[in-house]
């Protein structure tokens, strides 16, 4: 029984030191380019590229309907990263950009909707509903406050 | 009565939400080409490298636009009825090959008919993002006037074709000589 004890636990600091050790050498291996998804190097201006992976970060792949195209694999996802790198690089702009996907694959290839009246109640829902519940709180707590103190206690 | 009038509404109004809501097919994105002129385009041909197809190809006519590649199961399933559709002479197949290897491609072409006028053979399917493709089989309606009247997303059959396409395409062609009716 001490033995079985023993043997499980020298099992278990073993198995947890070789996790640790895959843990930091796959850190320590794997350099920062190592993330990037494509082949392509990214682009040698920060600015730039900080802001092609924050817009590719808010494009919906439309074959994996959950995913930014930042984060999948579908080839086209890729050829969209492509085509969005290319007009990057050719000094366009975000709304370029959007605009460009928009007029192919519609507003919803863009994970944030553009404000248009057939979103009014998307981006104003929200800020409706938390008004609303607070008129009803307000008034629940006015009219219970109306009320005499000793009515409650009696 | 207000006490429950108004959780009776909040939940009548959240039903019919949920009913419209999740009778929706969410893979179903439909495209803002609808109504608006067909995309440019001039790609090699899949047969015939040297030449080119192109929008000038296709205008003047009712014509297909189907999106298929070797990689694409539901092509396979739908070759056979664009096969039949190609042999009745309906309207002019083209095809638009995406991201397909050109070899495996005119394979699949000798081996199970070969139901386009011409293939256009997009390697980086950057053609395709210009129409707004994400999902082959896709098959565009391309008018006289070179507007996109209809797109469907997955495999074409008999019955979407007679309810979708036919009556478009009727709609198009008028008292005007119809290659539809020359088929038939």
């Amino acid at each position: 029984m001490i033995r079985a004890t023993a043997f499980a636990s020298a099992w278990a600091v073993l198995l947890g030191s070789a996790w640790a050790l895959l843990l930091t050498s796959a850190s320590v291996l794997m350099p920062a380019s190592a993330w990037a998804i494509d082949p392509e190097p990214p682009f040698e201006d920060p600015q730039l590229e900080a802001e092609y992976q924050a817009l590719i970060e808010e494009v919906r792949c439309l074959v994996c309907q959950n995913q930014t195209i930042a984060d999948s694999n579908a080839p086209l996802a890729a050829d969209l990263r492509r085509e969005i790198r290319e007009m990057m690089g050719e000094g366009a702009t975000r709304g370029e950009v959007n605009e460009f996907l928009v007029a192919r694959y519609g507003d919803f290839v863009l994970y944030r909707p553009p404000f248009q009246p057939s979103t009014w109640a998307l981006w104003i829902g929200p800020a409706f509903f938390v008004i609303l519940g607070m008129v009803v709180f307000a008034r629940i707590l006015h009219s219970r406050m109306a009320q005499p103190l000793d009515k409650e206690s009696s | 009565m207000w006490r429950y009038l108004v959780p009776v509404s909040i939940f009548a109004v959240l039903a019919a939400f949920f009913y419209r809501g999740l009778s929706l097919n969410p893979g179903y994105v439909p495209s803002p080409l609808l109504g608006k002129p067909a995309p440019e385009f001039e790609l090699p041909r899949l047969k015939d490298a040297g030449a080119t197809l192109g929008n000038r190809d296709i205008e003047g006519q009712v014509a297909l636009l189907n999106v298929w590649a070797t990689w694409c199961v539901g092509c396979r399933q739908e070759h056979g009825f664009l096969v039949d559709l190609a042999e009745s002479g309906a309207v002019p197949i083209y095809g638009l090959n995406w991201k397909d290897d050109r070899r495996t491609a005119l394979n699949w072409l000798t081996d199970l008919g070969d139901p386009y006028v011409a293939s256009a053979f997009d390697e980086l399917g950057e053609v395709a993002i210009d129409w707004g493709v994400y999902g082959a089989p896709e098959t565009f309606l391309v008018g006289r006037d070179g507007t996109v009247l209809h797109k469907h997303i997955a495999p074409l059959d008999e019955e979407i074709w007679a309810r979708d396409f036919l009556p478009k395409i009727a709609e198009q062609c008028g008292s005007l000589p119809c290659p539809l009716e020359a088929g038939e």
